[in-house]
């Protein structure tokens, strides 16, 4: 009996592990075709102007995004930097306090916030930031995607620093060391390719998004002279000229896209050649 | 003092063994010293920095507190004409008329949940899957290589998921997929003909763009467990996959569901590409193939040309609709959880 | 530590231009007019170096960021109806500054373009009463059509819109069905059909569904080559809709027009009129008390209505009548400047 219980068992193992892998064959179906369609329709107009030039009315030629290419980047450089400090030590508050009622309450409100749409968060900063200012801004922009920043890397932050093995941060304490340092130096430095993961998936989410900026920052055909103006970003760019019916600003959407995917990508390329390690002494 | 504040309850440590975890809570809130002739201080060393550290995560982590009732409290000012003027009909009627100044959001509400669902629904069990595939099966070097890959999925704009759902899935699933369901399924469900352009194929494409959140966060999750704890089941007899099961899964399970709810709050609120996809018509109808519509996409369709002010009352007021969906549902993933636990709890006891 | 060397990396890459000490004003709303106010803009700042940045939020949206000061000027497809226009603490001028055409489109293998409609016909087919392409109310008209059975398939905008907006207003004037049933406005309930959102997605819809109508700015039509329809005016004709058929419509409209421009011009009297034309007015403050951006947006008006008009063929914009342009430019001359 026991053997054929075993046969049973063993066949339930193969199909599953199968299953398993199976899935992770079907994902590359889209994954590639994604890919493969951004390129091909960017390919195009994938040239030196388009990374040096303003952009330029229909049927002129050498338009370029270079001003939204410093967009994005400026407002994503904002946003992490408003966001992480808060998101990152409020996961390490959370790991710590662990069931306390305040830190419950925090916590549930992170994966509430998550579920608010990009466009009422790009409503929230108008109504508070742009209204009472008179005035678009980088900074604005920028805030709106700190928000949407917040939850994904406080709540990875705090899973991951629970599950840092305590004898590290015992050892710690027992060399002598605070716990604050305990926490900053040893714990999160045992959790930080998991925290860079979180990171970068905010990253690459706030990197693609179009509704927040559209009250926040609105768009710019010209280079900004300061943080308290309108400014030009990529998703928004790409989008004003997808929906045009013109082929050369459309063409110019899809190069947009492909440039803001490999934006991503190449951040997060250099994460991982640099926090090579850091998972602990798990495996 | 240990993580775990709380001495009343022996430490739930649901990340997996911690080594050797059953430090038992001290009075004197820390690690017990031998008393020797060189008299050791018997307590950590205090520093001022702690106390400072404390407040400082403290106030951050307040400040999210703050953030979400702020967004809460600007949705309720700006949606309390609609409130006032709609009163309870506004989540029983289906009719959205901007001119007559009529807006009932049942449709919309029933897109929104209808779509995040199906998202849930497959890309939960593909998510952990592939997770598992990564962590358990793959060789070594692949996992890398393939995480990457799929993390680009992520970092694909959302305005661009529309623009490939249009020319490419839509018509792909209307000429491919969904006549066999017609034909297989049909009613209520399954109801052709269909441009491609519904519910199903809005489900079908939040499922991809929360699938690397899901997927990431599990990975991570299941790279902290120690060799020890699938040593240990394999040592037992287990199978490879009761090993996955009971070793990995079963104690991720708080990591789990934080990355289930983080992907599916990113799809109750994912705006450009549904948009694109879900045929924006405010009906309710049990046809998945039917065109629909979600808070998100109406709030984005319509915000930016909204000028009575009722109108945009409306659309506030479906703002904080989908904030309390979203409380809903965490507040019922968070009470399975929790009972599932204890039922574990009880069982250990027994 | 942690997440620097990518911000770090990120940040030497902002090298940042010297700040432009060029003078620099933002406007935004309608995006119909998009295409030709960049062109404009662009043109505008290579002879002056002036910085106009406008952008395309959507008419309703510059009509809000005017009223909350947020920006210098607007546009938009829709005038302001006079509730609004009382809430601004400074007065807003409307001044036409192009035309706009809506064309109905539709998909039929085999059925070439120019099918003639009637305004109640085509009202039937938009509100869901009429639902096969061989209606006996489409084939009487169309006598030469071999006009299939198949059902139609409506194609509307699902976002707020100007377009929407005009072709509501023409139907609310031509059929007192849909009047009492719809309405008008720039999103309104319809009784049927696919909700695409924008121009683009409209004309994608038409494209790929057999058998679909829609309805979508000119220059849409002809960039993505659909076949439309012909309706009737109200002389009785049924004109091309093109450049030369939009200005005869804005040239019709003449005779009514009201001192501040705010007037709808659908279904305009006039035997070449087409009748579904709409105005894209920039909405301005009557007083600028910043003397060196108001003078700037004076300059650029005024040269947007001689210069400017010019560029506009090119871009599928017809140009205004000149004796509208005469009059726009005595508003203009009423804007005051730096007080």
């Amino acid at each position: 009996m026991k053997s054929l219980n075993y046969g049973r068992r063993k066949a339930v193992d193969r199909t599953m592990r199968f299953i398993c892998l199976l899935m992770a064959l079907c994902i590359m179906v889209p994954l590639f075709s994604l890919m493969i369609y951004v390129t091909v329709r960017g390919l195009k107009r994938f040239d030196l102007d388009f990374f040096t030039h303003l952009p330029a009315p229909v049927g002129e030629p050498g338009g370029g995004m270079a001003n939204a290419i410093v967009g994005t980047l400026t407002m994503i450089l904002i946003a992490s930097c408003v966001s992480l400090p808060i998101s990152i030590l409020g996961g390490v508050y959370l790991a710590e306090a662990g069931k306390t009622r305040f830190a419950s309450l925090v916590r549930f409100t992170a994966d509430v916030l998550s579920g608010v749409p990009s466009i009422v968060v790009g409503i929230f900063i108008y109504q508070v930031l742009v209204k009472p200012m008179h005035q678009f801004s980088a900074l604005a922009g920028g805030l709106a995607l700190a928000i949407l920043m917040v939850p994904l890397v406080t709540r990875t932050t705090e899973e991951l620093i629970k599950l840092v093995p305590r004898n590290m941060m015992e050892g710690s304490l027992a060399l002598g060391a605070p716990r604050w340092k305990t926490t900053l130096f040893v714990v999160l430095q045992a959790a930080r390719a998991g925290i860079a993961t979180g990171v970068l998936l905010a990253i690459a989410r706030i990197a693609g998004e179009t509704a927040p900026l559209l009250f926040t920052s609105l768009n710019n055909q010209f280079w900004p002279s300061q943080i308290n103006e309108p400014t030009a970003s990529l998703t928004v760019q790409v989008f004003t000229f997808a929906i045009s019916p013109f082929q050369d600003w459309q063409d110019q959407a899809w190069t947009g896209a492909l440039v803001l995917l490999l934006l991503v990508v190449g951040v997060s390329l250099l994460s991982r050649l640099t926090l090579k390690g850091g998972r602990g002494l798990a495996n | 003092m240990p993580l775990n504040t709380d001495p009343r309850t022996p430490p739930v440590t649901p990340g997996g063994s911690r080594g050797q975890a059953d430090l038992k809570p001290q009075q004197s809130g820390g690690l017990v010293q031998n008393k020797t002739p060189e008299s050791r201080p018997s307590r950590i060393k205090k520093s001022w920095g702690d106390p400072v550290f404390k407040s400082v995560t403290l106030i951050f982590a307040g400040a999210i507190l703050v953030l979400a009732l702020a967004i809460a409290v600007e949705l309720w000012v700006a949606a309390y004409p609609s409130i006032q003027g709609m009163g309870w009909h506004f989540f029983m009627t289906q009719k959205w008329d901007p001119v007559m100044n009529h807006f009932g959001g049942l449709s919309f509400i029933y897109g929104t949940v209808v779509s995040s669902l199906i998202a849930f629904l497959i890309a939960t069990p593909f998510g952990i899957g592939i997770s598992v595939f990564l962590t358990e099966m793959a060789p070594r070097a692949l996992r890398e290589p393939v995480s990457f890959l799929i993390e680009i999925l992520a970092a694909i704009p959302s305005v661009v998921y529309g623009l490939w759902g249009i020319f490419v899935l839509a018509p792909l699933l209307s000429v491919h997929v969904y006549p066999y369901l017609i034909r297989w399924i049909g009613k209520p469900f399954f109801v052709g003909p269909s441009t491609g352009l519904s519910l199903l194929s809005a489900g079908i494409i939040l499922a991809i763009m929360i699938l690397p959140t899901i997927m990431s966060i599990s990975r991570e999750v299941f790279l902290a467990i120690p060799r020890s704890a699938r040593e240990g089941a394999l040592a037992l007899g287990a199978t490879r996959w009761e090993t996955i099961v009971v070793a990995v899964i079963s104690p991720s399970k708080p990591g789990l569901m934080g990355a289930i709810m983080l992907g599916l709050g990113r799809a109750l609120g994912e705006t450009m590409a549904v948009t694109m996809i879900i045929g924006n018509r405010p009906e309710v109808s049990l046809n998945l193939l039917g065109p629909s519509h979600s808070i998100a996409s109406v709030i984005a369709n319509e915000f930016a040309e909204a000028t009575s002010d009722m109108h945009l009352a409306a659309l506030s007021e479906l703002g904080l609709v989908l904030m309390g969906i979203t409380i809903l549902i965490n507040i019922a993933a968070r009470v399975l959880v929790w009972s599932t636990s204890s039922k574990l709890r009880a069982l250990e006891k027994a | 530590m942690l997440k620097l060397k990518p911000l770090f990396l990120s940040l030497s890459l902002l090298a940042l231009p010297a700040a432009s000490f060029a003078l620099s004003m933002n406007g935004a709303g309608s995006t119909f007019i998009y295409p030709l106010a960049s062109k404009w803009f662009s043109d505008y700042n290579k002879s002056t170096g002036v910085e106009i940045n406008y952008q395309s939020i959507g008419s309703g949206a510059g009509i809000r960021q005017l009223l909350a000061g947020t920006i210098d000027f607007g546009a938009s497809d829709a005038p302001m109806p006079d509730s609004l226009l009382a809430k601004s603490p400074v007065p807003i001028l409307h001044l036409p500054a192009t035309i706009g055409a809506v064309a109905v489109v539709y998909n039929l293998p085999g059925v070439p373009t120019g099918m003639k409609l009637t305004p109640d016909v085509l009202a039937g087919i938009f509100l869901g009463s009429i639902t096969k392409w061989n209606d006996p109310a489409i084939t009487a008209l169309n006598p030469g059509m071999n006009l299939p059975a198949t059902d139609i398939s409506v194609a509307h905008r699902s976002d707020g819109s100007g377009t929407t907006n005009i072709f509501t207003d023409y139907l609310t004037k031509v059929s007192p069905d849909w009047a009492s049933k719809v309405g008008k406005g720039t999103a309104v309930n319809w009784p049927v059909g696919l909700g695409g959102k924008g121009n683009e997605a409209v004309a994608g819809l038409v494209k790929q569904v057999e058998g679909a109508v829609g309805y979508v700015e000119l220059a849409y039509a002809i960039k993505n080559n659909l076949t439309y329809v012909l309706i009737r005016n109200q002389a009785g004709n049924y004109p091309t809709p093109s450049l030369e058929t939009t200005s005869a419509a804005a040239a019709g409209s003449l005779k009514t027009m009201p001192a501040d421009f705010r007037t709808s011009i659908t279904n305009m009297p006039g035997k070449d009129a087409y009748p579904i034309c709409g105005f894209t007015w920039f909405l301005v403050y009557q007083k600028y008390t910043d003397a060196a951006k108001g003078k700037a947006l004076v300059d650029f008006l005024n040269w947007a209505m001689d210069e400017g008009q010019k560029m506009g063929p090119d871009l599928y914009y017809p140009e205004l009548p000149a004796s509208l342009v005469k009059k726009i430019k005595a508003s203009i001359a009423t804007i005051q400047v730096g007080q």
